[in-house]
């Protein structure tokens, strides 16, 4: 059997992802699903969105080795550096795709839900630069802790639309988001900022996503003459910069993938987005994936210091990886981010977003061997979590090596 | 035959199928409220299990469910008010949840429960219409079950026969426009073109016409497309402000009947 831990052709993972989605948004996603294969294979397509890649986002990132990090721990330690990119993290590597998707479709106005902020300001941006109306939705929650984003994404024009239901976070955006998209069948397309949601979704957001380790495959190439880690790391929230760089070694077995989530205050807190260890199978925004949930199926509300992370569900393709094995997670707490943060910023002068530093504790936890590649996907940067870091810079640091 | 198709046997114009949010405005407040529905004079009503993340419904269902939550409302306890309603009325009852709902508590079990202490249908606006094909259709009918699938003005004519086809034991649930739920504005000479089309496409499935319907006028204008209309935002709204004792629930009733 020809095993592959990509999408199949009913837009399944293993068990997981399809289209669970009412009638009101079933002609919306029936055309992406008809078309996005078609329209972002077009030649005409390709092109631009290379051009744009290169010229305007500043692809590729580069993959640096930390030569402190790889000394401390043991294994030569590369930094795929998201954060380079323009506006600070991987996210705008999908909202240039689906921005030029959304045009393809004679889309004339944008929707997005954000958590960070980050996927907001990669959307505000975008949609500034084709000049298309652009409406964020954001819970109230995080439009007060990540302020400098907000304020960003209205400069660009944009306008953020705080959500005021459930915890006020990334689902209820997400929420607000769709019923938005239900309200505007016509005109509007939803740039999705992660992947999950109904099918095409997740699948489109990774291959948009794949440039990443597109790029890992040829640098790995050049700097150690084979083409593949001995480990990926990435953070998990929705799973878009863990699924863009693990895309082209999925079916690399040789490449161990191991995601970080966020436990939160710790796993058994009641305070925690850990949703591998704390979900069950369900559906969640249109999507059968890993959620948490009550037993009557009433969704959790996730808790996290990063916002985004703080999110109840998972991508279908990572519930796959984990449940399939081919992927592990490490929880990792509030603090044990917050410490690696540090740790990185100390050893490396870069300050990581607090969504990445979760993915960087996980060096602590894996017995790498000497001669192990590792990457560490640099998601972004962490311009926009400064007041939170501020408060922890008395703290006694370096706690997190053993 | 469920209570619904008999029904539809029974009378074919001005069904008023009335819709709220099971444990609102409190945890027990369905079985009295739906014995008062009856006894106003709806023909069916339309239980909503509060769900934390209602996609497809507006502010005023989702802050009910939000209150349901609460109050402490559990799909246990529905199936337990649905066995009381079921001591005192005979009015037809859909179950309209999302299917997180139903794959959580175990759909066999759920059915089970729904169709053992007198619901006749159900509706999962979420549930694809080739899942329940695949999957579900012959549990649903061998509980004598029916279900409702949903239509909008972007639905193809391919989709809207499915849909009736596999509503046949219900009714079919025709969107008014694109919107969520809870809207209010009139009907307009699109819509109007599109439940003369519906008309035609549905066979002999009946139809209600759901979403904005919030007064005598609407009500009467979608009653002349289909079969009759569903209510649930503005009674829900209506509860919210004159309670739900009897008095009350007769006079919104009376203000859509009479
Ligand atoms: C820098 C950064 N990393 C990671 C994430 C988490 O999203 P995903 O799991 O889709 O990569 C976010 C989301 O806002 C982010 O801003």
């Amino acid at each position: 059997m020809n095993e592959t831990y990509h999408i199949n052709e009913s837009g399944y993972y293993g068990a997981f992802g399809g289209a669970f989605i009412p009638e009101m948004l079933y002609a919306n996603v029936e055309r992406l699903r008809s078309q996005y294969l078609e329209i972002i294979a077009k030649e005409s397509f390709q092109e631009q969105f290379t051009e744009l890649l290169i010229d305007y986002v500043g692809r590729p990132s580069p993959l640096y080795l930390a030569h402190k990090l790889s000394k401390k721990y043991g294994a030569k330690i590369y930094l795929k550096r998201e954060d380079l990119n323009h506006t600070g993290a991987h996210k705008i590597n999908n909202t240039i795709g689906q921005i030029l998707l959304a045009k393809e479709l004679g889309k004339k106005r944008i929707i997005a839900e954000t958590g960070a902020g980050q996927h907001g300001v990669a959307t505000a941006t975008v949609c500034a630069l084709m000049g298309i109306e652009c409406i964020v939705y954001m819970g109230s929650v995080d439009i007060e802790r990540q302020a400098p984003n907000v304020s960003r994404m209205k400069m660009l024009g944009a306008e953020v639309r705080p959500a005021e239901s459930g915890s006020k976070t990334l689902k209820d955006a997400t929420n607000e988001a769709i019923r938005d998209w239900i309200n505007n069948p016509v005109d509007t397309h939803y740039i999705i900022g992660s992947v999950v949601g109904p099918h095409p979704y997740p699948d489109m957001v990774a291959l948009f996503q794949s440039v990443i380790s597109e790029e890992m495959k040829w640098q790995l190439q050049e700097k150690e003459g084979r083409d593949y880690p001995d480990y990926i790391l990435a953070c998990v929230g929705g799973g878009s910069n863990a699924a863009g760089s693990f895309y082209h070694y999925l079916d690399e077995l040789r490449t161990k993938l191991y995601l970080a989530e966020a436990a939160g205050k710790g796993i058994d807190s009641g305070h925690s987005a850990a949703t591998s260890i704390l979900g069950s199978e369900g559906i969640i925004h249109g999507s059968r994936t890993m959620l948490m949930q009550t037993p009557d199926g009433q969704i959790i509300e996730p808790y996290s210091i990063s916002a985004g992370l703080d999110y109840p569900g998972i991508g279908p393709m990572h519930a796959n990886l984990i449940k399939q094995g081919r992927a592990k997670v490490i929880p990792v707490t509030d603090i044990e981010a917050i410490d690696a943060a540090f740790d990185l910023t100390r050893e490396e002068g870069i300050i990581p977003a607090l969504e990445t530093a979760h993915a960087f504790h996980m060096l602590n936890k894996i017995d790498f061997r000497k001669e192990d590649i590792v990457v560490v996907n640099v998601s972004g940067r962490g311009d926009k979590d400064l007041s939170t870091y501020i408060k922890y810079l008395n703290r006694p640091h370096n706690v997190s090596d053993e | 035959m469920n209570r619904i198709e008999a029904l539809f046997t029974r009378k074919k114009k001005n069904i008023l199928n009335i819709y709220f949010t099971a444990g609102f405005p409190e945890l027990d407040a369905a079985v009295s409220v739906v014995t008062y529905l009856d006894q106003a004079g709806a023909d069916i009503v339309e239980l909503g299990i509060p769900y934390s993340d209602p996609l497809a419904d507006g502010p005023t269902i989702q802050e009910s469910g939000t209150l349901a939550l609460k109050n402490g409302m559990t799909i246990d306890l529905l199936f337990q008010q649905v066995k009381k309603i079921r001591s005192q009325s005979e009015i037809p009852i859909v179950l309209m949840g999302y299917f997180n709902q139903m794959l959580q508590y175990g759909v066999e079990d759920f059915l089970d429960q729904a169709a053992s202490n007198g619901a006749d249908a159900l509706i999962m606006p979420d549930l694809p219409m080739d899942v329940y094909k695949s999957d579900y259709q012959s549990m649903f009918e061998e509980r004598s079950l029916g279900i409702s699938f949903l239509v909008t003005p972007q639905t193809s004519d391919e989709r809207i026969k499915r849909a009736a086809e596999l509503s046949k034991n219900s009714f079919l649930y025709i969107i008014s426009k694109s919107s969520i739920t809870g809207s209010a504005s009139n009907i307009s000479q699109v819509q109007i073109d599109y439940f003369n089309k519906l008309e035609k496409l549905k066979a002999d499935t009946p139809s209600l016409i759901g979403f904005g319907i919030h007064n005598k006028e609407t009500f009467l204008t979608a009653s002349a497309h289909a079969n009759g209309a569903i209510i649930g935002s503005a009674f829900i709204r209506h509860l919210s402000k004159y309670g739900f004792e009897q008095d009350s629930i007769s006079s919104f009733i009376d203000g859509i009947l009479k």
